[in-house]
C-alpha cells in the first residue's frame, strides 16, 4: 500500500474546507458538512483447504451535507480536490433550497479540536506483512479440521481495514478519527448420518493485529468446529412457548432487535417505534439495565468520534427496568433541542448518518449463571445467537439460535438444530426474571436502511421466562 | 488478468409529510482487477476511475497473487460461443426526467397512501430511487463485453394503527424508466398490507398448510439459489450434493434461472465474467437436474459455466449467483389456492431469513404474519409466530404453485405457494 501516515486533516486543507463550506451555505441552508475519508482494507478468503483469494480495496472521497430546515441534501465524490468538493456542495446545496427557511447562515471559522487519540492500536495492519495474515488461516483451518474426523469443510475469512475520517462543519467543528479494525470468522461444516451441520465463530476488535496474541485463531477454529460437530446430533427445536435461558455474549443480539433499534430516536420521532412516548415508564424488568457506548474501546461497535464529530460516550437507555434515553444523531437532536448522543453513524463517505448503535450491552446482575440453568425445570438453552431482525412499529423480532440445548430437569442435555425465536420487544423485556453476573461482549454487522456497520452487543446470562422456540417438534 | 470497470449515477428522494427529507444525488466509479498467475489469484479494486487508480489496483492485485494457494482450476472465464440475449435495459428517458418530476412520484405516493384508509397513521418514508449503471469488462483471454442499465423503484413505508394496536406494510413499484411506476399499485399495496394485519393476535401453535405469498415465495427461492451453486455443491456444502436425478420435489415443482427474460428485474446480458446469461434448467417435473456454474465451479465439477457468475460491483470478485430465479407457474391464483386450504396460514411476510434459514443443513425456521385460513376462507389475522420446516421436506410438500407472477425485485420472481407440514410455533 502506498499510503502514507500522514493525518487525514492534512489531506484537505483547512482553508479548502472553510471555502468548500462557504460554497455549500453560499444560497441557503442552516447547517453544513464535509465527511472525508480514506479506507484501506485487505481480505483473505480460505476455502476447501487452499487460501483462494487475497484482496486489497481503496475508497477515498467526500460527503457534503446541506440542511434546510428539515431538507437534506447530499452529495458525494471520490474528488478531493477543491474543484471536486465545491462540485460536491454545489450538488447538495441545490436541493437544499427548496427546503425554504434558513437564511443563509454564515458558517464559523474551522477550529481544530483535537483528533481522538487511536485507541492504543499496536500493530497497524499494513506493517503486517500478507504471508503473515495468511498463516493466520492456514493455521486455522488446519486446528478446524484436527477437530474431529467428522468436519468436512472449513471456511475462513480474515479482514482489516484502516479507516481515517475527517468531519468539517459549518459550526467551526474539525476534528478527525483514525480507526483500525481486525477480525477473522470461521464457518465449518460437519457431516453425519442425519446430513450436514454448520458451526461458526468469528473474532472483531476495533484494534490491529495483536488481537491474535490474546487470541489464538486456533481457539477461535476449535470453537466453530465443535459448535459443528455438536450439532450432528441435534434433534429438532421445539415449537411454542417456553422459558429460555440466554448465554452470555452473543445473546446480546436479543436487545440490539428487542429494543436497540426502538430506541434510535429516528424512528421514535417518525413515530415508528414501540417505545415511542415512553420516557420515564417502565419497560423492562427490574435490574435491567441497557447502555450503548461508542468509547467501550475495543468492542467492534466502538469509535472515538462518530461519524458528525461528536465523541462517543456511554449512554443509558433502560435504567433498572425504566427507560431513561433514546440515542440521538445531529439531525434527530437539533429537533428535539438537545444534544448529540455520540450515535451519528454513516457506512461510508457516500452515505448519509443516521441513528446508529455502537456497543449495546445488558449490565450484568448478580446471580450464578450455573445456577440460573440449575433452577430452570424446563426450557432450552441458548448458547449462540446468530442474528435477527425487528419490525420497531410493532416491537416484533426475530433472533436465531446457532447453538442451542435443551434444559431437561435444570440441566443442559440434547442439542437442538437451528431455529428463529421470536417475541415481542417490551413483552420479552419485562419476562426477564434472571440476570447473571457474567456479562460478555460480542460482535456483528448491523444493516438499517441499506447501510452496514460493526456494532458490538453484549450480556450476561440471563432468563426469559417464555419466548416462542420457532422449532418443529412437537408442532 | 481481468479489469472490472463500473459507473453509476443515482438519484435517491425520501419525502416526508409533504416536503423533501432528504436527496441526494451522486456518482460512484472504480475499478477491480483480478490477477492469476500460475493457478493464484489476486485482487484489488479502487474506488476511483483515474490512471493513478487502475495502476495501484493492478500492482496490488499482482502483488496478493502471490499469496494465494496454487489451484490449475482457478482461471478467468474463455468466450464459450454463446451469443448473449438481445436485451434492451438502458432508458434513455430516465437520463432526462427531471429531479423535481421524481420529487412529485414521492410524493404522489405518500399522498396516496395517507388517503388510502383512515387507519392509516404514518408514512414513515416514501422514496424514489433510480440508479443509471455501466460496466465493462476486459480480460487477457479475449472477453471484451460492455453493459449498460437503468432502474427505478417507489418504495413506501405505512404505518396503521387502531386503537393501541399498530401494524406496518410495504408497498413498492420497480421498473427501468419512471413510466414503468404504477404509484397506485405500490400505495395499495402498503395500504392493504397494513391495514389487514390490524388486530392482529399471537397465533397458537398448530401443525398445518402455509400459503406463501408472492414476495414470501420470492425470499425461498432466492434462498434456494445458493444450494444449487455448483461451487456449494463441489465444496460439500449443498444439501443436493449427489442427487442429480433424484426426485427433489413434487411433480409440479419447474425452477429455473432465466436472465435473458426482459421481464425480470436480474435480466442481463451477460454474467460477471463476461459470458452470456443463458436460461438453465433446474429442476424439473420435481427431479433435480443441474447446478449453476461459473468458471471456476464448473472446473472444479469438471464442467463449464453456465454463465450464471455475479458480482457485487467493482468491489468483488465473481462467484456463482441466480440472477432470475423462476417456478413454472401453475393454473390457480391466489384466492382460488386459499379455498383449497381447510386448515392453514396465509403468510404474508417473513423475517429473520439470514438468521433462521440455514441452507446447508436444510433447517427453515422464520417469523411470520398473516391471516389464518379455516375452511378455505380468510380468518383472523396473525402475528408473532414462526413457520418452520426443512427446505428438503418444503419441496416435497408443496400442494399447490400459484398462476400469478409477480416480477419483483431481487434474484426470484414472486407466485403464491402451498406447501403442508408446517410448523407453526405460536402461544
Amino acid at each position: 500500500m502506498t499510503l502514507t501516515d500522514s493525518p487525514l486533516a492534512d489531506l484537505v486543507e483547512t482553508e479548502v474546507l472553510e471555502r468548500v463550506l462557504h460554497e455549500a451555505l453560499r444560497r441557503g441552508g442552516d447547517f453544513a458538512e464535509i465527511f472525508a475519508e480514506d479506507r484501506a482494507s485487505c481480505g483473505i478468503f480460505l476455502d476447501d483447504g487452499k487460501v483462494e483469494e487475497l484482496s486489497s480495496g481503496r475508497d477515498r472521497g467526500a460527503g457534503i451535507r446541506v440542511i434546510s430546515n428539515e431538507t437534506t441534501g447530499f452529495a458525494h465524490t471520490a474528488d478531493l480536490s477543491e474543484k471536486g468538493l465545491l462540485q460536491a456542495a454545489e450538488a447538495a446545496a441545490a436541493v437544499a433550497r427548496e427546503g425554504g427557511g434558513g437564511g443563509g447562515v454564515r458558517q464559523a471559522a474551522l477550529s481544530r479540536q483535537t483528533p481522538a487519540p487511536r485507541t492504543g492500536v499496536k500493530k497497524l495492519p499494513s506493517s503486517i506483512p500478507k504471508s503473515a495474515k495468511v498463516e493466520l488461516l492456514l493455521r486455522a483451518d488446519d486446528a478446524a479440521r484436527s477437530t474431529g474426523g467428522a468436519i468436512t469443510q472449513v471456511s475462513a475469512g480474515y479482514g482489516d481495514s484502516r479507516r481515517r475520517i475527517l468531519v468539517a462543519n459549518s459550526g467551526g467543528l474539525l476534528t478527525a478519527d483514525d480507526r483500525v479494525r481486525t477480525q477473522v470468522r470461521l464457518t465449518c461444516v460437519a457431516s453425519g448420518d442425519g446430513g450436514l451441520q454448520t458451526g461458526f465463530q468469528t473474532l472483531a476488535f476495533t484494534l490491529g493485529h495483536e488481537i491474535f496474541d490474546d487470541h489464538p485463531v486456533e481457539e477461535v477454529a476449535e470453537r466453530a468446529a465443535q459448535r459443528a460437530i455438536a450439532k450432528l446430533t441435534a434433534r429438532p427445536a421445539p415449537s411454542g412457548v417456553l422459558p429460555v435461558v440466554i448465554k452470555s455474549g452473543s445473546g446480546g443480539f436479543l436487545f440490539h432487535e428487542a429494543c436497540g433499534h426502538g430506541l434510535e430516536a429516528d424512528h421514535v420521532l417518525k413515530d415508528s417505534s414501540v417505545y415511542a412516548g415512553r420516557l420515564g415508564q417502565v419497560v423492562a424488568s427490574r435490574g435491567v439495565t441497557l447502555v450503548d457506548d461508542g468509547s467501550l474501546a475495543p468492542q467492534w461497535g466502538s469509535l472515538a468520534i462518530d461519524d458528525e464529530g461528536r465523541p462517543t460516550q456511554r449512554n443509558v437507555l433502560i435504567e433498572d427496568g425504566v427507560l431513561s434515553d433514546y440515542m440521538w444523531d445531529y439531525l434527530r437532536a437539533r429537533k428535539e433541542g438537545r444534544t448529540s448522543s455520540g450515535n451519528g453513524r454513516r457506512q461510508s463517505y457516500q452515505d448519509l448518518p443516521m441513528v446508529r448503535m455502537t456497543n449495546t450491552f445488558l449490565l450484568a446482575g448478580e446471580e450464578d449463571p450455573d445456577e440460573i440453568v440449575s433452577q430452570t425445570p424446563n426450557g432450552v438453552y441458548v448458547a449462540q445467537l446468530g442474528g435477527g431482525q425487528v419490525n420497531t412499529a410493532t416491537g416484533d423480532f426475530v433472533f436465531g439460535m446457532t447453538e442451542a440445548y435443551l434444559i431437561e430437569n435444570g440441566r443442559i442435555t440434547a442439542p437442538l438444530r437451528n431455529a428463529n425465536l421470536i417475541g415481542n420487544g417490551p413483552d420479552v423485556l419485562s419476562k426477564i426474571d434472571a440476570i447473571g453476573n457474567d456479562l460478555e461482549m460480542c460482535s456483528g454487522t448491523c444493516g438499517k436502511d441499506g447501510q452496514s456497520v460493526p456494532v458490538g452487543c453484549g450480556q450476561p446470562t440471563l432468563r426469559v421466562t417464555g419466548i416462542t422456540i420457532g422449532g418443529t417438534a412437537g408442532a | 488478468m481481468e479489469v472490472y470497470v463500473a459507473r453509476s449515477r443515482e438519484t435517491s428522494i425520501r419525502v416526508f409529510e409533504g416536503a423533501i427529507e432528504q436527496l441526494t444525488a451522486a456518482e460512484s466509479a472504480g475499478v477491480g482487477v483480478r490477477v492469476i498467475s500460475a493457478g493464484k489469484q489476486g485482487f484489488s479494486y479502487v474506488g476511483a476511475l483515474d490512471e493513478a487508480a487502475g495502476t495501484e489496483a493492478l500492482g496490488e492485485a499482482r502483488d496478493n497473487a502471490g499469496f494465494a494457494t496454487a489451484d490449475e482450476r482457478v482461471g478467468l472465464a474463455s468466450p464459450d460461443g454463446v451469443d448473449p440475449p438481445t436485451l434492451e435495459l438502458w432508458r434513455e428517458e430516465l437520463v432526462r426526467f427531471p429531479t423535481d418530476d421524481k420529487v412529485e412520484l414521492a410524493l404522489e405516493l405518500e399522498r396516496h397512501v395517507r388517503g388510502g384508509d383512515p387507519r392509516i397513521r404514518q408514512v414513515v418514508s416514501s422514496d424514489y430511487v433510480d440508479g443509471l449503471g455501466e460496466s465493462a469488462i476486459a480480460t487477457s483471454r479475449g472477453i471484451e463485453v460492455t453493459s449498460r442499465r437503468t432502474g427505478c423503484y417507489l418504495f413506501v413505508h405505512a404505518v396503521a394503527g387502531d386503537g393501541n394496536d399498530t401494524q406496518t406494510g410495504f408497498g413498492y413499484s420497480v421498473g427501468r424508466a419512471p413510466a414503468d411506476l404504477d404509484v397506485e399499485a405500490a400505495a395499495n399495496d402498503a395500504v392493504d398490507r397494513a391495514t389487514r394485519l390490524l388486530g392482529a393476535r399471537k397465533g397458537k401453535s398448530a401443525k398445518l398448510t402455509a400459503v406463501l405469498d408472492r414476495r414470501v415465495t420470492a425470499a425461498l427461492l432466492a434462498i434456494l439459489s445458493g444450494t444449487l451453486s455448483g461451487e456449494e455443491v463441489a465444496k460439500g456444502r449443498s444439501l443436493f450434493e449427489g442427487r442429480i436425478g433424484e426426485q427433489v420435489g413434487v411433480g409440479d415443482l419447474t425452477l429455473f434461472d432465466d436472465p435473458t427474460n426482459p421481464l425480470a428485474y436480474g435480466a442481463s446480458r451477460y454474467d460477471a465474467e463476461g459470458l452470456a446469461c443463458r436460461h438453465n434448467s433446474l429442476i424439473e417435473g420435481g427431479e433435480l437436474k443441474g447446478f449453476l456454474y461459473d468458471t471456476y465451479a464448473g472446473r472444479l465439477a469438471g464442467t463449464s459455466s453456465t454463465g450464471s457468475a455475479v458480482r457485487g460491483g467493482f468491489r468483488t470478485t465473481p462467484s456463482v449467483g441466480a440472477r432470475a430465479l423462476s417456478l413454472l407457474p401453475g393454473k390457480q391464483d391466489q384466492p382460488e389456492i386459499v379455498a383449497t386450504v381447510s386448515e392453514g396460514v396465509l403468510v404474508q411476510s417473513i423475517t429473520g431469513v439470514h438468521s433462521g434459514v440455514n441452507r446447508v443443513s436444510g433447517d427453515f425456521s422464520v417469523g411470520a404474519e398473516g391471516l389464518m385460513i379455516r375452511g378455505g376462507e380468510l380468518a383472523e389475522p396473525v402475528r408473532e409466530v414462526t413457520i418452520a420446516s426443512t427446505i428438503q421436506r418444503m419441496l416435497q410438500h408443496i400442494v399447490a404453485i400459484g398462476s400469478d407472477v409477480e416480477w419483483l425485485p431481487g434474484a426470484a420472481t414472486g407466485v403464491t405457494l402451498a406447501v403442508d407440514d408446517i410448523a407453526m410455533s405460536g402461544a
